[in-house]
């Protein structure tokens, strides 16, 4: 088929699909399909056969858009047959009435996203936002930028799943297969986490979406369960990454250096004689080999004082690193 | 384009012009963010939609002389959509998640316009939002300096900047000119004139460790604030690429920094090629994964981390003996 007469066909089915909501939307009562067929210019010359298979799809198209056609057969006249409206109550956007500032924060919540889909639907939410009579303007709030990536190819489907409370299945990093109700998603450090109910293990579960394997795929209808009432996603997700300090280390700083260890942790007194310029603190830590990597980061402007599990762990970790200059290379 | 954008659009199109009688057609354009020639599509489509039957006096009415002549759209005989579809799950939540990353980043007088246009929405959008439904959190400044800094930022004024300087692990202290917050994969920065470097410099929210307003206003500097729609690739590109082995303990490297060659062999061994800005940067790397990462090119390049660590296990021995 050549563009043009794609296009010409794209137009067809536009015109076809737009002309059957006006026709729903402002019949009132519910029509048949035999007086739909009759009303809608673009259902014409089709045969039985294909008009059956458009309708349908054309119905399905409008529901995905989130027009709400609703079945019924109420009317005495038609009363063996279904038929189709589309209430305006329905349909129509709620008033809605944004100040300046609320236009304004709306305008640049509006390009935040930085992944195709996510930004088609933001676009969408302003063009009816725009039609409802809201202006959003983004230009006042210049100096701000939010921005939103999700770069990881399991975000759309999951995404999809948590709107529309469709189970999921994916393979995890591990290799198992897994199948989620997935509740929420959250992001964090740019990191994207669905959280559900996993159903081979009956518990909640986090699930890091870098980490899933491939492409989730639907395993349930719509609305296939309900979510928890009262969730609260983002200490649901802490509690999934246990992170209290369990432990404490007695640690000499060097003045000025490893910012992020001093702000974590309390001073304290020296314990054994240190080289001038030394401050000591005690920092809790919850795994001993998390707290050893970070120190090993500062090198010598960290000295580990105790624990000796921790300073011989550090110690290990400055060897390996030793080990690595380029003037090693050939050696053992 | 889809029939169904197509579709969608119209939806919103058809109230807004009957909302705004002679609207001009770049206006328009702009404002659904399509072009002047999509917009004419949609119209001659427009013009071919109305009420059941299809006869002249049923059809959208678009003085399409108008439209080619001035350049401005008159559109009428739409009664029955005078008002939007209502807003889509998927359109409210991208919204909200919109807002919520804004509110990470914002003033307390932004914070509050957040807050009321959030409220606003889910009331409009009836049952589809869904707050807990999902969120998003920014690793940005803690209240008190999240509030100067947008205040400098908004009033035009000169910071008094005390920074943690990462790849150095130290703290600094620094005049800047605030031009912008931003936030880019889950970290809110402050983009500013830094008078000690005399250059535009990126600023991380979560390490500045004070900071104060000063009066002074903020001077103007000709420099290009950074394209944020290719995230950091398009800042690295032309840093060296340094090539590292990581042990299967330090493979979580090749999943958290952008990597631009992966490579995996039997063993669980990765080859990555990253690109590196600061060589202070990449010490503390190597220094961090404890040996888990081995420089394999350009040759030297962990000589500095291999010499730190050395001269800790010397400071080492001095404190606490062999």
């Amino acid at each position: 088929m050549t563009t043009k007469a794609a296009d010409r066909m794209t137009t067809r089915k536009t015109e076809r699909i737009l002309n059957l909501t006006i026709c729903l939307l402002v019949s009132g009562r519910y029509l048949p399909k035999s007086r739909i067929r009759e009303a809608v210019e673009g259902y014409h010359d089709l045969s039985d056969a294909a008009f059956e298979r458009t309708f349908e799809r054309d119905k399905d198209e409008l529901r995905s858009l989130g027009v709400p056609i609703e079945v019924g057969s109420f009317d005495p006249l038609f009363d063996d047959e279904p038929g189709y409206r589309i209430l305006p109550s329905e349909f129509e956007l709620p008033p809605i009435d944004l100040d300046a500032e609320e236009a304004a924060v709306v305008g640049v919540a509006a390009r935040v996203w930085q992944h195709a889909s996510m930004a088609e639907s933001t676009t969408s939410a302003i063009a009816k936002l725009r039609a409802g009579g809201v202006e959003p303007d983004a230009s006042q709030l210049g100096t701000l930028e939010p921005s939103v990536q999700a770069t990881e190819p399991a975000f759309e489907p999951l995404w999809h799943a948590v709107l529309h409370r469709i189970r999921v299945s994916f393979t995890y990093r591990d290799g198992a297969r897994r199948t989620l109700e997935p509740w929420g998603m959250t992001s964090a450090r740019g990191r994207w986490y669905v959280i559900g109910r996993d159903i081979g293990r009956d518990a909640p579960r986090m699930f890091k979406l870098s980490r899933i394997q491939d492409r989730p795929k639907n395993a349930s209808r719509p609305g296939a369960f309900t979510v928890p009432e009262n969730l609260d996603l983002r200490s649901l997700a802490r509690s999934l990454t246990p992170r209290e300090p369990t432990a404490s280390a007695m640690l000499a700083i060097r003045a000025g250096k490893a910012p992020a260890l001093r702000r974590r942790g309390t001073p304290a007194p020296a314990t054994v004689a240190l080289p001038g310029g030394f401050e000591v603190y005690s920092v809790g830590y919850n795994e001993l080999r998390f707290l050893a990597g970070e120190v090993v980061r500062y090198a010598a402007d960290v000295i580990v004082l105790e624990p000796v599990e921790l300073r011989s762990e550090v110690r290990r970790g400055l060897e390996r690193v030793a080990s690595t200059g380029s003037n090693q290379a050939g050696a053992a | 384009m889809t029939s169904q954008a197509q579709v969608r659009r119209l939806l919103s199109l058809v109230p807004y012009l009957r909302d705004h009688d002679g609207a001009r057609m770049a206006d328009v354009a702009q404002a659904f963010g399509i072009s002047e020639a999509t917009l004419r599509d949609d119209l001659n489509v427009l013009w071919m939609c109305g009420m059941p039957g299809l006869t002249p006096g049923d059809l959208i009415d678009i003085d399409m002389d108008a439209v080619d002549g001035e350049g401005v759209i008159h559109l009428s005989n739409a009664d029955y959509l005078t008002r939007p579809l209502r807003l889509s799950a998927e359109e409210a939540m991208a919204l909200v998640l919109g807002l919520q990353t804004l509110h990470e980043i914002a003033g307390p007088g932004e914070q509050d316009a957040v807050e009321r246009a959030l409220k606003k929405l889910e009331e409009a959008a009836g049952g589809v939002v869904v707050p807990d439904q999902a969120s998003v959190s920014v690793t940005a400044a803690r209240g008190e300096i999240q509030a100067r800094v947008s205040d400098g930022l908004a009033r035009g004024k000169r910071l008094d900047l005390t920074y943690d300087v990462a790849s150095r692990a130290e703290t600094t202290r620094r005049m800047v000119d605030p031009l912008r917050l931003f936030v880019l994969e889950g970290y809110g920065y402050l983009e500013a004139w830094c008078y000690s470097a005399s250059a535009l410099r990126t600023f991380r929210l979560d390490r500045i460790a004070a900071v104060d307003v000063t009066d002074i206003e903020v001077a103007p500097h000709d420099v290009e604030l950074k394209d944020l729609s290719t995230g950091w690739f398009e800042t690295l590109k032309d840093a060296p690429l340094v090539v590292l082995d990581l042990a299967p303990e330090a493979a979580w490297v090749a999943e958290y920094y952008p990597t631009e060659t992966v490579n995996r062999d039997e063993f669980g061994h990765h080859t990555v090629g990253l690109r590196v800005t600061d060589p202070a940067w990449l010490r503390g790397l190597l220094l961090r994964l404890a040996g888990g990462a081995r420089v394999v090119s350009p040759v030297g390049a962990g000589d500095s981390a291999a010499e730190a660590a050395r001269e800790a296990l010397d400071q080492y021995d001095a404190v606490f003996g062999r």
